[in-house]
């Protein structure tokens, strides 16, 4: 962990003019890896993954990907450096193709795409049988399936995920979480906000607990299950 | 034969003219709802864009008129068009660079946009009144009639002609080519797709590298192109007159209202709807039932149900049986 | 603090340009210039009653002007007795059968399950009565017209005095208003915005072309006056005393100022009172409960407020306002013509005066009211010296030079749009802006 892929460092600000929401919040994701935020209610979970994609006004703290500080870029200069970001809500083009919306994803880039595309077929091989069908039509699950393909598309070298679970059937998220470990396994790494923090936390290999914007405990997956304390605060016991 | 004669009568006063009527709105509704579905505010400016486009088509057609150049049988008019797309889609990107990208940037309420839109529309309609003056203008030459009512009753021997203009018959081919170029563009290419997926989900669109203001840029050319074409296509069918255009808008938001805003889909069948109900509601209904009521039945008046002086009261009484009972419209529209 | 130093600075501007027009163009096209300013003011007033305080977007002004306008007509203008006994009584029975047909129609969607069943009633229903409506109305209406049609042809109007026209033409206004309200009030801005558009130009519709009504565009002339009339006036040895001891010695002159004079005078009695009860209602908790439903209405709604019945209360209110001042208009004019009534000119024009004036401010609507009427008036002869200026150097005869020149009159509404336009830009607020 001695040169994390994408670090947000000593990240300190809020949306727009309002007050801060982070202090001095630090994640970082290796190369490979998958990394997690849990944490209660209005801890700035998703805030935290934002200020690393560009989305806040941070005034202390900075962001690097594999060494290069990307700071001052706008959220979509850092798609192109090779960041996919899957939000949380409204993370499909509901009117367009499942196919269609694939091809967005890869938008900008300007070589041939059709290997991403199957391998994205066989990541979620359902997506394949309905690839004519309008991506609105299809189900909770099926829909994120959608929207981490279109972000996997552009082929990021980092996968951020706002709560992809949130909606779906156990089983359901059961099988996400079993693709998720798949796309790491390819190499990229993975950067998720979690509601379900047991789940989460026994894929990860590195957790973060946030509490009012702050790093309250930081380690790998497995010792932070094995916590008491975290235990008893986060994860019900 | 007196069925045949009474179908011949509709046709020629209602069906044909109805459905060159609704090619023409449905243009204009289709230009409204992409800049609905895109720029997401309900353009008042757009019938004067009409205007301006149809007008500098008019005017390079004078010229070419004055040259000799023509296309024989068919209006010069059509030669012109494209610099007349051409003028409208420097009008419309000027005015985008000029007025509306300063409001995109604040992210403005739509309602905002909508009275810029007011102070746009009074802009260009002074324009074309300073260019070409307020008053009707023709520009319509070549063949009159593909088939004139004369030549009908004497083909087929019926006492009721059926006459087809040319401007009909160009109004209706036309606009279909120009509804299946469209919908290939947004279908099947790149950048049609790319403001589709903008329309759909704005963010979204940034997320995935879409260019917000190529998108922009796009879509005002491709309005441009379907405002000028259905301003043409209304001048060769029934003369160019400013301030007509100024009163389409309201069957053309009538027709992208009912259809579904931002849905170009139900643009077309909304200006379809719209037009139709227009003129058999107007139509004086008379020549058609001499024909199939015996004679002591003849109506003594002339069998209209409204006036055509109240054509607008149907297209609104339609757009608001709509929003009272289906807001969103036939086709789902943008409710955003 | 209603009136600042600066608020005051701008209306004795305003004032001095229209006074400035007075020496340039002679007193007679000042005081035109004025009372239409005082009318535009009060339409101002009503528009930013609705947009202003409620957010409301209402580009229909036209139709409820032109009410005010019919209300002149059917108060003051003497009645045609002949065509009340040829077609009067059928008239009446007609409109009843149609506001039955409706209302009966109404009832048949409340009182019968949804289903086919209740939709064909409906349309049976709707077919018979309008049948029925047209059998009874056609000759009554061919009737009426037929009576005199050079000079009546219609109904006429109750022959009262023609002051007791302007609350009527209110009243007309609000009618409309509840109608177009009750329908269309819940509907997005834009919806509303087509759906205002769509009635003005109905309302004009029916009234350029029910002749028995209105006369159409055949024109109602010499309605009433409750001023005296020049000729009356020259004719007064008083009168004529009186003004020469103000030094006009010309009678024609004296006599066309004192009339306008005293239409200024009335007119500015309605601003007054309007404006009055207006920053009253601003400042009132009714206002304040409205602004807080414009900026917030979902809030506001979760508040317990009864956002529509509101929004339909401050609509009916405004375009009351637009109504009487339609009626004042025509009332001025002493003649409706239908013709002349353009959206541009009636709908949009008060839009630009609320806008560049400030919305949410009465004082600002009411400047914004004298300062556009009086640029609408004088962006005319400004435009054809500039213009004259500009083609000084082509040739006389030069295409180019005729056309522009003769283009000058289309100037205004180029300039109206630009000014819109710039102040949405630079300072939308307005001239005094909302406090």
């Amino acid at each position: 962990m001695s040169n994390p892929f994408l670090i947000g460092e000593n990240m300190t600000g809020g949306y727009g003019r309002g007050a801060d929401i982070l202090h001095d919040c630090t994640i970082s994701v290796a190369k490979g890896e998958i990394a997690v935020i849990v944490g209660p209610n209005g801890a700035g979970k998703s805030t935290a993954m934002k200020a690393v994609f560009g989305m806040l006004n941070l005034h202390k703290g900075s962001v690097r990907l594999d060494g290069e500080d990307i700071t001052k870029l706008a959220p979509q200069a850092r798609v192109a450096k090779g960041m996919g970001f899957v939000p949380q809500t409204q993370n499909i083009f509901t009117s367009m193709t499942v196919e269609e919306n694939l091809e967005m994803g890869a938008f900008i880039r300007t070589d041939d795409f059709s290997n991403t595309l199957s391998q994205v077929y066989d990541l979620f091989p359902i997506l394949k049988e309905k690839r004519y069908q309008a991506a609105g039509e299809l189900s909770g699950g099926q829909r994120q399936q959608v929207a981490v393909g279109r972000a996997l598309m552009t082929k990021p070298k980092l996968l951020m995920l706002d709560e992809p679970t949130a909606g779906v059937s156990p089983i359901v998220m059961d099988e996400l979480f079993d693709r998720i470990i798949e796309v790491a396994r390819s190499g990229i790494s993975i950067l998720m906000v979690e509601q379900n923090a047991r789940q989460a936390l026994e894929i990860a290999d590195k957790g973060y607990v946030l509490v009012q914007g702050r790093n309250r405990f930081t380690d790998s997956g497995k010792a932070l299950l094995a916590d008491p304390e975290v235990r008893k605060s986060f994860l019900g016991g | 034969m007196e069925f045949l004669n009474a179908f011949v009568a509709f046709s020629n006063f209602v069906i044909v003219p109805a459905i060159a009527y609704g090619s023409q709105l449905a243009l204009g509704a289709l230009g409204v709802t992409l800049i609905y579905g895109i720029l997401r505010f309900s353009n008042f400016a757009h019938g004067d864009t009409m205007a301006f486009g149809a007008m500098v088509t008019i005017l390079v057609t004078w010229w070419f008129q004055s040259m000799g150049i023509n296309l024989g049988p068919m209006p010069t008019a059509l030669l012109a068009l494209p610099f007349g797309i051409a003028g409208a889609a420097l009008l419309v990107l000027a005015t985008d660079r000029m007025v509306y990208r300063f409001y995109r940037a604040q992210k403005a309420a739509p309602v905002i946009l909508v009275i810029v839109s007011m102070g746009v529309m009074f802009v260009m309609n002074g324009l074309v009144r300073f260019i070409i003056g307020p008053d009707g203008q023709q520009f319509a030459d070549g063949e009159r009639f593909i088939i004139s009512a004369r030549n009908f009753k004497t083909m087929t021997g019926l006492s009721e002609g059926l006459a087809f203009r040319t401007s009909q018959a160009i109004t209706i081919v036309t606009a279909v080519i120009v509804v299946a170029l469209l919908f290939w563009f947004l279908n099947k290419t790149r950048t049609g797709k790319s403001m589709r997926a903008f329309s759909d989900n704005e963010d979204l669109a940034l997320l995935s590298g879409i260019n917000p203001e190529r998108v922009v840029a796009y879509t005002w050319i491709i309005v441009a192109a379907l405002a000028t074409i259905a301003g043409v296509l209304y001048g060769l069918d029934k003369g160019f007159k400013p301030f007509t255009y100024f009163q389409l808008l309201l069957p053309i938001f009538a027709s992208a209202i009912v259809g579904g805003l931002g849905n170009p889909l139900g643009a077309i069948a909304g200006g379809f709807v719209i037009a139709f109900s227009e003129v058999t509601v107007t139509y004086a209904y008379k020549k058609v039932l001499i024909y199939l009521l015996p004679e002591s039945l003849e109506p003594s008046t002339l069998v209209q149900l409204l006036s055509t002086d109240y054509k607008f009261a149907v297209s609104f009484a339609i757009l608001i049986i709509v929003l009272l009972f289906k807001p969103t419209g036939l086709f789902k529209g943008n409710t955003a | 603090m209603s009136i600042s130093m600066r608020n005051i600075t701008l209306f004795l501007i305003v004032g001095a340009l229209i006074f400035g027009s007075g020496f340039v163009q002679g007193w007679n096209t000042a005081l035109l210039i004025l009372n239409m300013g005082l009318i535009s003011a009060i339409m101002a007033l009503g528009v930013n009653l609705q947009w202003g305080f409620a957010g409301l977007f209402n580009i229909g002004v036209m139709g409820f002007v032109a009410l005010g306008g019919l209300a002149a007509v059917l108060v003051s203008m003497p009645p045609t007795t002949e065509a009340w006994a040829v077609g009067g009584l059928r008239m009446g029975i007609a409109l009843l059968t149609g506001v039955a047909t409706i209302v009966g129609a109404g009832n048949l969607y409340r009182r019968m399950a949804p289903g086919n069943k209740r939709t064909l009633a409906m349309i049976v229903f709707l077919i018979g009565g309008f049948l029925l409506f047209r059998f009874l109305f056609d000759p009554a209406v061919l009737a009426i017209e037929k009576v005199n049609p050079a000079g009546t042809g219609y109904l006429g109007g109750l022959g009262l005095p023609v002051l007791l026209a302007w609350p009527v033409g209110g009243l007309f206004a609000a009618g409309a208003a509840w109608v177009i309200g009750k329908t269309a009030l819940g509907l997005r801005s834009d919806y509303l915005a087509i759906a205002t558009l769509g009635i003005a130009e109905i309302i004009i519709a029916i009234m350029k072309n029910e002749d028995w009504l209105t006369r159409g565009v055949k024109n109602v002339v010499g309605i009433p006056r409750p001023v005296p009339y020049e000729v009356d006036l020259q004719a007064s040895e008083a009168f004529l005393n009186r003004a020469a001891s103000f030094g006009f010695h010309d009678p024609v002159m004296a006599s066309t100022l004192y009339v306008k004079l005293a239409y200024a005078g009335l007119f500015a009695v309605v601003l007054v009172i309007l404006l009055w009860l207006a920053e009253k209602a601003l400042n009132s908790p009714w206002g304040r409960m409205m602004r807080a439903i414009r900026d917030n209405e979902i809030a506001a709604e979760a508040m317990g407020k009864d956002v529509t019945a509101r929004h339909l209360q401050i609509f009916i209110l405004g375009s009351a306002i637009c109504g009487i001042a339609g009626a004042m208009m025509t009332t001025m004019d002493s003649q409706l013509t239908l013709g002349t009534y353009q959206p541009l000119r009636f709908t949009f024009l008060i839009w630009v005066m609320v806008i560049v004036g400030g919305s949410g401010n009465n004082w600002g609507a009411v400047l914004g009211g004298f300062l556009i009427w009086f640029l609408w008036v004088e962006v005319e002869p400004m435009g054809a010296k500039l213009m004259e200026l500009i083609t000084a150097p082509l040739n006389d005869g030069y295409w180019l030079k005729d056309h522009l020149q003769n283009s000058v009159a289309h100037m205004r509404l180029l300039t109206m749009g630009l000014i819109l336009i710039l102040v949405l830009r630079f300072s939308p607020k307005g001239l005094i802006p909302e406090k």
